[in-house]
């Protein structure tokens, strides 16, 4: 059964170990397993409260649904029945057991400069995962997206796999920062905006990107919408605990936080400060902020001292590990506001970890606050105490209502 | 059917300040925890929600939190010539319901009981001669303030507590409360920042040669992370403590402080809106074997297990005890028995000076912001020459100024119409209000027991209270109220009135939800139903923690004292039992 089969399109791979069986050494899949939570494998794969890898919730992308595969060893329903080269290829390239195109929803992407080591690793792991009878219908996607094969195009378009390259004029530590975040990590999933058919923009790398419905702030060293105001500590603290002096992870973030970096080894999380404290920014001003004397300021301001300051203070500076920083955050200064308009209509809780056990809440104030009402708060909150980014209409607001009611 | 589940290492009655300090001791300790709750699940964002959390009408007057007489009723009365009737309404006190239990709607005041308070009988004994306590019950509670010093320590440290401490290691503070035990720290936090009412009363009493602190308060002046790392905010002087959850996480609760952490162990589970029927003895009567509960589709469950706990509000965890037949059950006719023993509450009495031209702001406000007056509490002063014993202490905490229930008026406004708006618009910034929370002593007649007539919708007898101020109680607590007068003078306003406590404890108006007693700790297995360990002298793995085990009521708030037994009795229970299990005192 894992007899190396390979087929057309994988000619150029390159084995490791002997000919794709996996290793049982000890050391080997504890690696894997290290690659696993790395690549937050389980963030898709495993449904809250079910078994491991045995298949997850439905993803809701512009193209319509997706629901995550199962990647168990079970052989009817699982990954049982691949080979190593399959397991490879998917990563590497997007093209999964007999030659299925996988969307890229599954950040192969970013996977594809994943090391061969690694997912030689990560492959004996996966070998050892408990195999579950689980079927998954993973194509939900209406026509024509329906249709594998038109991600050919799209890889044709859009991808072109390669293999990650260290960069000799940084240090070591700079590169291993590059090699996760640019691979197992796959920070840009969220982080790096999309294009209009769900691609990357390549030259915007890392600087924010919206995902149903959540914006991911730039991780660039931008000082007003990056996070350049952060120290390497600062970095390495959101990642480990999901807090630090300036904000607290909610959202997607906090899963990625709680079920991946937080298990991240110490050093790892240095490395990925180091690379990210060195991404630029695009070196584009602040905006100018919206004057206070405008309708919207005024009335967004009496909003924000009757409903947020009890929690978020009046400075917008918040409290320590409860309620986050308003004032010169990266989210709140970001040019996207779907983030903070989701909060406020939805409420969030903030990530709990070991070091962070608390997990603060904020409710949802869509029941008491109009469209108007929220616009004007946030367009208060965007443009006080530092922060500068355009006014939120009330309309952006009625969409992310109507968004959130599907 | 009763379905029996799988064994557990403990089982703990009640999720609130107690079931969730024990739940997380026991945890630690490795073993395998389950907490039964009647209540339904609660946490701060949810269920405390910013953005209505300050409904009075919802959750002062409607009681939205509270437990309901349909669910448990208690009957009442004052002595043993009348038949007691069932409370048709919760007034006089408030049990708490749900996760949190009555933690989740206190107002914070977080006290050390003073430490001749610990050893009350033999303190007064050896000060003024037995004859000055005979016509009480008071009994010495079984463990020394040193022994409680560290437990207190660790309960206000979770809790992040503001003050001053009044006495480090021996050595008086300025500021701080003179007559309190020695404290081996100060507080976690300072003081909270003081208003203007408390601060106008401190100068009064200052001028009358007394000592006004800070109270301590569960309400943080700051932002604070407890040694469980739970973070907590700086609270907002928001004005709703009593009878509401905090929304801002600056009230320490259960949820606040400790649940964080104990939700995401692996080795404890909470099921909420499951009752206990009753906990199951072994044939022999010696040893429990779990308990009897019923969740809200009405299926019955058998929960084995190695230990109970009862951390259940202090009546509950008696009526449990006289339903399940663990100890026997207390006779005021003989005074002999011990379940039900020594019931004791709170005695109150209030005070309002009326001003004009003041700006009290009322409504900037938090349950524990205020001043204390110990001066006249406990054993601090000389009661060679009086007729009583016990004291109160003397507070000036206004805890709000909400728009429907705080309406202060002069005596003679009438109750409805222009002049009482005319009124209400002059008094509302114009009041400041201070009272004296007196001790409450036990006496023979005062206790708890199963009530003959009256069931619960399972079938089981209710609670039946029978209790009336000890004439001891209300001399001292009218000799308060002249002291009151005293301050009140001091404050200069226009007009002051001061209550004086009478007899006949009626349970309709609002007066204290510290009922205290029933399964109180001792050295005697025939004066106490528990042990200085907090255990079952009859049934050595059956543990009850709370206020019920106070021999008798100080008066202070019973929260600090609470938290404090709860750690105690973790430790007893990690240090001790379980490497021994069996009883922890040799009768």
């Amino acid at each position: 059964m894992k007899t190396a089969a390979l087929f057309a399109g994988l000619a150029a791979a390159t084995l490791v170990g002997t000919a794709g069986f996996a290793s049982d050494l000890f050391d080997r899949i504890e690696a894997g397993r290290y690659q696993a939570i790395l690549g937050d494998c389980s963030a898709c794969h495993t449904r809250p409260g079910g078994k491991p890898f045995a298949g997850g919730e439905p993803l809701e992308t512009p193209f319509g649904r997706l629901v995550p595969s199962n990647i168990t060893p079970d052989p009817e329903t699982g990954i049982g029945r691949w080979s190593y080269e399959d397991f490879r290829s998917a990563l590497k390239r997007g093209i999964g057991k007999d030659g299925k195109r996988l969307y890229p929803a599954m950040p192969y992407p970013a996977y594809s400069s994943m090391s061969d080591s690694d997912i030689a690793d990560l492959w004996a792991y996966f070998q050892k995962v408990e195999p579950v009878s689980n079927r998954v219908v993973s194509n939900q996607l209406p026509f024509p997206f329906s249709i594998r094969t038109v991600m050919a195009g799209w890889n044709l378009l859009n991808f072109s796999p390669k293999e990650f390259q260290s960069d000799p004029a940084k240090s070591a530590e700079w590169n291993r920062g590059a090699y996760l975040v640019n691979g197992a990590g796959h920070c840009g999933t969220c982080h790096t905006p999309r294009s209009l058919t769900g691609a990357d923009k390549g030259g915007e790398f890392l600087r924010g990107g919206n995902l149903q419905d959540w914006f991911a702030p730039s991780l660039t060293g931008d000082p007003h919408k990056g996070i350049g105001a952060w120290s390497k500590d600062d970095v390495v603290a959101y990642l480990k605990t999901g807090a630090n002096r300036f904000d607290i992870a909610s959202g997607p973030m906090a899963e990625a936080v709680a079920q991946s970096t937080s298990k991240w080894a110490d050093s790892d999380l240095q490395a990925v400060a180091t690379y990210l404290k060195d991404v630029k920014s695009d070196g584009t001003a602040a905006p100018k902020p919206v004057a206070a004397d405008e309708q919207a300021m005024v009335s967004g301001k009496a909003v924000y001292f009757d409903r947020c300051s009890a929690c978020h203070v009046s400075s917008g500076q918040g409290q320590p590990s409860l309620f986050p920083t308003l004032a010169k955050a990266p989210l709140v200064n970001s040019t996207d506001p779907s983030s903070l308009i989701r909060v406020v209509l939805a409420g969030s809780q903030a990530v709990g970890t070991a070091a962070k056990p608390t997990t603060p809440a904020m409710p949802s104030f869509a029941w008491n606050l109009d469209d108007a009402a929220v616009a004007n708060v946030l367009t208060y909150v965007r443009n006080s105490w530092g922060n500068a980014a355009p006014a939120v209409t009330p309309g952006q607001v009625k969409d992310m209502r109507a968004s959130l009611r599907k | 059917m009763v379905r029996k589940l799988p064994r557990k290492d403990a089982v703990i009655i009640g999720l609130g300040w107690t079931g969730a300090i024990l739940g997380h001791e026991l945890t630690d300790a490795g073993l395998d925890v389950v907490a039964i709750e009647r209540g339904p699940w609660r946490d701060t964002a949810t269920d405390f929600n910013v953005a209505y959390a300050p409904d009075e009408l919802r959750y002062a007057v409607r009681k939205d939190l509270f437990l309901q007489p349909a669910q448990e009723a208690m009957t009442m009365r004052n002595n043993v010539s009348q038949t007691a009737l069932p409370m048709r309404d919760y007034g006089s006190f408030l049990p708490g319901h749900g996760v949190g239990g009555a933690g989740t709607h206190w107002n914070g005041h977080t006290w050390r009981f003073f430490p001749s308070d610990f050893r009350l009988k033999s303190h007064l004994t050896e000060r003024y001669g037995a004859e000055r306590v005979q016509d009480l019950q008071i009994q010495d509670w079984g463990v020394s303030y040193d022994e409680l010093e560290s437990a207190f320590d660790r309960f206000e440290y979770l809790c992040g507590i503001s003050g001053k401490a009044g006495n480090l290691n021996g050595t008086i503070q300025d500021g701080g409360n003179p007559f309190e035990g020695p404290r081996k720290r100060d507080y976690p936090l300072p003081p909270m920042q003081m208003t203007y009412a408390p601060t106008l009363f401190a100068e009064a009493a200052r001028a009358k040669g007394l000592h006004p602190f800070p109270t301590p308060s569960a309400n943080l002046s700051g932002a604070y992370v407890n040694p469980l790392g739970v973070a907590m905010g700086q609270c907002t002087f928001c004005g709703h403590c009593e009878r509401f959850g905090c929304a801002n996480y600056s009230k320490s609760s259960a949820h606040t402080t400790v649940l964080p952490v104990l939700m995401r162990k692996s080795n404890f589970e909470a099921r909420t809106e499951c009752e206990v029927l009753k906990i199951n003895l072994a044939p022999d009567g010696k040893s429990a074997t779990g308990v009897t509960y019923i969740d809200v589709n009405g299926e019955i469950f058998e929960q084995p297990a190695d230990i109970v706990l009862l951390n259940a509000y202090g009546l509950f965890n008696v009526r449990l005890m006289l339903l399940s037949g663990i100890g026997k059950p207390y006779d005021p006719s003989t005074g002999e028995g011990v379940v039900g023993r020594n019931y004791c509450y709170q005695t109150n009495a209030g005070t309002q000076v009326f001003f004009e031209g003041k700006h009290m702001n009322p409504f900037i406000a938090a349950g524990a912001l205020g001043q204390t007056v110990d001066d006249y509490n406990g054993d601090a002063f000389d009661h060679g020459a009086l007729d009583f014993v016990g004291g109160a202490g003397l507070n000036c905490i206004p805890t709000n100024g909400r728009p429907i229930q705080y309406r202060p008026v002069p005596p003679g406004t009438p109750r409805w119409g222009s002049e009482w708006k005319k009124a209400t618009k002059a008094y509302y910034n114009n009041t400041l209000t201070f009272s004296s929370q007196g001790s409450s002593y036990a006496t023979r007649g005062n206790y708890l027991d199963l009530d003959p007539t009256y069931k619960d919708r399972f079938g089981r007898p209710l609670l039946r209270i029978t209790f009336d101020f000890p004439d001891n109680d209300i001399r001292m607590s009218n000799w308060i109220s002249g002291r009151m007068q005293e301050i009140a003078d001091q404050l200069g306003g226009k007009q002051a009135v001061v209550a004086r406590a009478r007899k006949g404890w009626n349970s309709v108006p609002y007066q204290s939800t510290h009922n205290t007693g029933g399964a109180i700790m001792g050295t005697d297995p025939n004066t106490s139903a528990v042990n200085r360990h907090l255990q079952s002298w009859d049934v050595p793995n059956v543990f009850a923690i709370g206020a019920s085990a106070f021999p008798q009521n100080a008066g202070k708030n019973p929260t600090g004292p609470v938290g404090a037994l709860a750690y105690w009795a973790a430790d007893s229970i990690r240090n001790h039992y379980l490497k021994n299990p069996g009883r922890l005192v040799e009768a």
